[in-house]
């Protein structure tokens, strides 16, 4: 690892690597995730689901499911209350909680294969399982609509009654439920001045997020209307909000506890079993365990869209990027809500590109409702902008990188949507690649080829709850709502470290339930470190101001003269003795009692990430499969608080991106009927997929955050398909413009490249 | 039909009986009769391996073995592998290494990994990632598993077992 | 998964009994890689599970120079893999064998319930069939000999009548100057199940072959053995003409289906590379042999 290192800031702990806090529960089994909670009584629950992709369900009948013995209760949509049609601020994207509810237990329709349609709970899972079987329902069965093309289609069956879109107006029933378009300069003229120009079409298939663990909750409804939810969740307080908002229940009756979370990527920043979980548990008075298996979780939960991407390119010969334009249709699933309004606004982001024109559409398909999946819809936009530009690269006679350098964007550099960029490190990650040992060497050997990419992803902010708690002996614990989903705990106990001037070891971090923090945002967006880290960093501050005060009466002095210095309070002015946290402590009692720090923070302006990757590739010309040699990822963290887990995060997404480019898809059949609902048949890549991943750090820290850093959650994933492209027409020269780059689809162009080369020939 | 049948297995060393559903997998036995949860249910098909135990020294996914076929067998759990409070040297490598995100799959691993070092000590990369091609890991690439398993095996960790 | 009832026999003679007793009820229990499965997905529902891994006589492997080999229906793949005389002589069937899943599937799939689940995209039944294999089979009424490429009948059926139990699987010792070599092309390196799979057996005589046996999997209903192709080669020298000759018949007589693993044209291009590349990889080890 290599790190680029701007500034001055010396931190003591920010940027060193311990053992994570919550590690020794989790190598001994001992850390409880959601399906590993039981309760006296409880109860097992299972979900009936859609067996069609687009069905009106004429009736349900439960009376026989009920009657089987240990069932103790049947509920159907008919026991959700009816919400309005407006939207909401989601977990990460926003919502419509009518729609939410319906996705919850279908109401009148069934939008899509394994849309939940009825939740049984039993005294044991596979009694529940059985009750499914029992459960009667009888549907009209309609056309499936499975792609973004045929439901734009003039004359496509509607599948929402309700749904219009602002530029069709009110009278119009419709498929698409937004267009969005974002303009700068004037495209015509810019591609007028072009000398080069490429235009193509790409398209990517739907695909899952992947974690490991099942959606999984467990309900407990108390007589006087209380109820308490644990389960794996990227946000507590959003399961609380939105569960509330579902069973028509007040927000402040129901507890989510945050149970350790196997995995998310954006796929647990929504509900889907917890309000069933309330609503079984208040049916029976017995806690409901809800958990779902694996082809529960590919149908039913929240992929990300596939869909359609135009995109069309201009430069100069000498390599300036002169114009651009992208027609984009992602697939949002049963309900509007596709992440598309920020894949447009990503798709030219790495560059300074004077003339643009983004038309984006949400599109209703009968797939499942799509949720956020890491950079939500940016790799896709990316896998068609960052194939352009290589070849506008190659055109130009310019490398790769440096062509990049050439048109980067920069501070200054107006983003899509108006505003211009602060200080960002795009260029610096092209750079890193540049420099990297791995692209400084050389490539050997027949069908190898190398390929780079660029991603951006925004980062969010948001709000976050912290607190901070000084112990009897001087150590202290720090206290969030954010959900530690791959090492953030560690992270605030750095931080906290850093600022109380403690051994990172003596600050214990903890997680705690919706009534035992204030409101915090999803665990998502990559805003953890940054956003719950500045309420961390300021809650940390808080503590001190407070010790501060502490010594200044101790020592009869104002505040303002008291100096704390990693961990020791001093003062300047006539000697007294400095005295560390430790010696403070027992003096808490009569100077006003003990010490909590507490902020709570709405980040609003926060850096935002560029990932560069370089993958080498080789490709077998008889078979068409992709072997990836080589992979390097280079990103701009702002400042790394936990190198290892941002070093991880790094990893993790480019493997997620490699899946993406190489064979995960969603695979349904003419019905609509997903038939690779499982890990077998959804390939996922495994370890012996792969090499090592190289990473490199980059450090160009984010203005107006008291660490620099940035989100590192998610940008590593947006890079490696439109990489593995570029490196796949570098080794046998197709132009890949479909994802997943499966073997069939290589083989294909490259037969028929060579069909073509055969017939030039022949007519030479 | 769904009478409960008495399996007498050792489990972590301790002879052990419970009594379960033919029905009832062997990931099921642990996880809710005997509380012992640390063996995860990723997919029930084999194909992630987050509920790997070891049987007879080997790794077998306990989602795809019926509970009353433990009759007789010696199983591991992931909450046999540290002595006392003492950790197996691939559970230090593992936190050393920032080998786990989430930890979802972490107790399949450190058991399929514990079979490989069990058999083969001194494995290479290659053989590591044959040996853990059966485990998904969503969070880390595998890398920084990879590389634990790797010092584990330098550091004797066969030999601790 | 709905309730069943489970037995475990020590014993042959117990094992035919329970699953005459059972019928159309029963089902025997091997690794339980695919039945488990079955049976929680509801695509088999058996009352009774008969587990056959207690039975000696399902659990040898036992090779003779001149008898050749006995594997035992139950014996798991790992044993396969792991054993020495079969690496030497049957390296396809071990190779095979190693494409069975995961280690930790490997620890309790056997081939011969993966010649049981009937699988047109089984690995180790190509490899079978390529060798020439037969099927022991016991039943209440007696028992019989079964070619393996016989076995399969349908997706998921076999000849096993119910109450039928398949005892071991049968292969010749292998001639001077023959081998094996089995391929499957899948996306990843692991845990798929094949595109396509291909196994060759050539006996050769100087640089001509004198017998040859191409099988292949995931291109038709059932597991296939090539004869025209296998027949194309007999006799013939082995260069590039004569194994694209081979090639292209063994492409005619598959008849592969779209679905989520590849397209029916992919399929029938992988038949033709991996018929060429078995061929080169057994014809080197005969050469050695």
């Amino acid at each position: 690892m290599a790190a680029t290192t701007e500034g001055t800031h010396q931190f003591r702990v920010i940027g060193t690597r311990p053992i994570r806090h919550d590690g020794v529960e989790k190598v001994t089994g001992a850390a409880r995730y959601g399906a590993d909670y039981s309760f006296p009584g409880m109860l097992y629950g299972r979900v009936l689901r859609s067996p069609h992709a687009h069905a009106n369900i004429k009736s349900i009948k439960t009376d026989k499911a009920l009657k089987l013995a240990g069932v103790k209760a049947v509920v159907t949509g008919a026991d959700l209350p009816e919400l309005p049609d407006r939207i909401e601020q989601g977990g990460e994207l926003p919502i419509n909680l009518h729609h939410l509810s319906c996705n919850i237990l279908a109401r009148g329709k069934a939008m899509y294969d394994g849309h939940a349609i009825a939740a049984v709970a039993a005294t044991s899972p596979h009694i529940a399982e059985e009750a499914l079987r029992l459960i009667e329902v009888e549907y009209e069965v309609l056309p499936p609509v499975m792609t973004v093309e045929d439901a734009m289609a003039p004359g496509a069956p509607i599948l929402l009654s309700s749904l219009r879109n602002k530029e069709d107006g009110p009278d119009k029933q419709t498929n698409v439920a937004a267009h969005i378009q974002f303009k700068r300069g004037d495209v015509k003229e810019g591609f007028a001045k072009a000398d080069y120009v490429i235009e193509r079409s790409f398209k990517s298939a739907m695909v899952h997020q992947g974690y490991i663990e099942p959606h999984n909750a467990v309900g407990i409804y108390n007589s006087d209307g209380h109820a308490t939810i644990y389960c794996s969740t990227q946000g507590t307080f959003v399961v609380r909000s939105l569960s509330a908002a579902v069973l028509g229940i007040p927000e402040g009756k129901i507890r989510v506890v945050p149970a350790e979370i196997g995995g998310g990527f954006g796929g647990k920043t929504t509900i889907y079993l917890e309000p069933l979980s309330v609503l079984l548990s208040q049916k029976t008075g017995h806690p409901v365990k809800l958990t779902m298996n694996r082809a529960e979780v590919l149908r039913a939960t929240g992929p990300t869209s596939g869909g359609t991407i135009r995109c069309k390119m201009g430069a100069t010969k000498d390599g300036k990027i002169v114009a651009a334009e992208a027609w984009m249709a992602y697939e949002a699933g049963g309900f509007p809500g596709s992440p598309v309004p920020m894949a447009a606004m990503c798709i030219l982001a790495p560059y300074d590109i004077p003339n643009i024109l983004v038309d984006a559409y949400d599109v209703v398909v009968n797939r499942p409702k799509t949720a956020a999946y890491r950079a939500p819809g940016a790799t896709n936009a990316a896998f068609a902008s960052e194939t352009i530009v290589n070849e506008l690269a190659e055109k130009c006679g310019i490398d790769q990188c440096d062509f990049r350098l050439m048109n980067g964007a920069h501070e200054g550099t107006p983003q899509t949507a108006g505003p211009p960029y602060k200080r960002i490190g795009m260029k610096e990650t092209v750079e890193a690649i540049k420099n990297s040992a791995h692209y400084k060497s050389k490539l050997t050997g027949k069908n190898r080829g190398r390929g780079m990419a660029t991603g951006f992803w925004f980062n969010i902010g948001f709000q976050s709850s912290a607190m901070v708690n000084i112990h009897n002996d001087g150590t202290a614990s720090v206290v969030t709502g954010s959900v530690d989903i791959g090492g953030s705990r560690a992270s605030m106990a750095i931080i906290t470290a850093e600022v109380l001037g403690l051994d990172v070891n003596d600050v214990r971090p903890l997680v705690a339930d919706t009534d035992s923090i204030g409101y915090t945002d999803v665990t998502g967006g990559s805003r953890t470190t940054v956003a719950t880290g500045l309420a961390v960093y300021e809650a940390a501050q808080d503590a001190v101001r407070q010790l501060k005060e502490r010594a200044a009466k101790l020592w009869e002095k104002k505040p303002e003269e008291v100096e704390f210095n990693n961990g020791v309070l001093s003062s300047k002015n006539n000697g007294v003795k400095p005295m560390s946290i430790k010696e403070l402590v027992p003096r808490l009692g009569r100077t006003g009692g003990p010490i909590t720090g507490r902020a709570t923070v709405n980040a609003r302006a926060v850096g935002p990430a560029f990932a560069s990757t370089c993958v080498d590739v080789e490709v077998d010309p008889e078979t068409g499969k992709v072997t990836i040699l080589r992979a390097t990822c280079a990103q701009d963290a702002g400042k790394a608080v936990h190198p290892s887990y941002v070093e991880g995060q790094m990893q993790g997404g480019t493997v997620q991106g490699i899946g993406w480019a190489l064979n995960e898809e969603y695979f349904y059949d003419a019905k609509g009927v997903l038939r690779n609902s499982g890990l077998l048949d959804y390939r996922m890549p495994t370890c012996l997929d792969l090499p090592m991943i190289e990473t490199v750090i980059v450090e160009v820290p984010a203005p107006g955050h008291p660490i620099g850093s940035r989100g590192v959650g998610e940008v590593s994933i947006v890079p490696p398909p439109a990489a593995v492209a570029n490196a796949i027409a570098n080794a046998v020269g197709v132009r890949m413009t479909e994802l997943p780059m499966s073997p069939g689809r290589v083989l294909k162009a490259i037969l028929h490249k060579e069909g073509a080369a055969v017939a030039s020939a022949a007519a030479d | 039909m769904d009478h409960k049948t008495v399996v007498e297995a050792t489990i972590n060393g301790e002879r052990t009986e419970f009594l379960c559903e033919p029905r009832q997998s062997l990931l099921e036995v642990l996880r809710d009769v005997l509380g012992m949860t640390g063996s995860k249910e990723g997919c029930l098909t084999g194909d992630c391996g987050a509920c790997s135990v070891i049987i007879d020294g080997r790794a077998v996914c306990s989602c795809l073995m019926l509970g009353v076929e433990a009759e007789g067998h010696k199983i591991e759990t992931v909450e046999g592998l540290a002595q006392g409070s003492k950790l197996h040297p691939l559970q230090q490598k593992f936190l050393e290494n920032a080998s786990l995100q989430c930890g979802i799959c972490t107790p399949g691993f450190l058991m399929s990994a514990k079979a490989l070092l069990d058999h083969n000590p001194h494995p290479s990369e290659a053989e590591i990632r044959y040996a853990l091609a059966g485990n998904l890991c969503r969070c880390t690439g595998y890398d920084k598993i990879v590389h634990a398993v790797l010092e584990a095996s330098k550091s004797g960790a066969s030999k601790a077992a | 998964m709905h309730a069943i009832n489970y037995e475990a026999p020590k014993t042959l003679k117990d094992a035919v009994a329970l699953l005459a007793q059972h019928g159309e009820k029963g089902r025997p229990l091997c690794g339980g890689t695919d039945l488990i499965i079955q049976l929680r997905a509801g695509v088999r529902r058996p009352e009774f599970v008969v587990d056959v891994k207690k039975i000696p006589d399902l659990l040898k492997i036992s090779y003779d120079a001149k008898k050749g080999l006995r594997l035992g229906a139950a014996v798991p793949a790992i044993e396969v893999c792991e054993n020495k005389e079969l690496q030497r002589h049957y390296p396809g069937l071990v190779e095979a064998a190693h494409l069975i899943g995961s280690n930790q599937i490997q620890t309790r799939a056997s081939v011969g319930g993966n010649l049981c689940n009937g699988s047109p995209a089984a690995d180790t039944t190509p490899a079978l069939i390529a060798l020439g294999a037969r099927a022991r089979v016991i039943g209440s009424k007696g028992e019989r000999e079964v070619k393996v490429e016989e076995f399969c009948t349908a997706p998921g059926r076999t000849v096993l009548a119910p109450g039928e139990l398949l005892v071991e699987i049968l292969i010749d010792a292998p001639k001077p100057h023959s081998a094996d070599a089995y391929l499957r092309f899948i996306p990843r390196n692991e845990m798929d199940i094949a595109v396509v799979g291909v196994g060759s057996w050539l006996h050769l005589d100087g640089d001509k072959v004198s017998a040859a046996r191409i099988s292949l999997g995931a291109v038709a209903a059932t597991p296939l053995f090539a004869a025209k192709a296998s027949e194309s080669l007999a006799g013939k020298k082995l260069d590039d003409a004569t194994i694209d000759r081979a090639c292209k018949l063994a492409i005619e007589l598959s008849s592969p289906i779209d679905d989520m693993r590849g397209t029916a044209e992919f399929r029938r291009h992988l038949v033709g590379v991996l018929t060429k590349r078995t061929l080169h990889i057994a014809a080197e080890r005969a050469r050695k042999a």
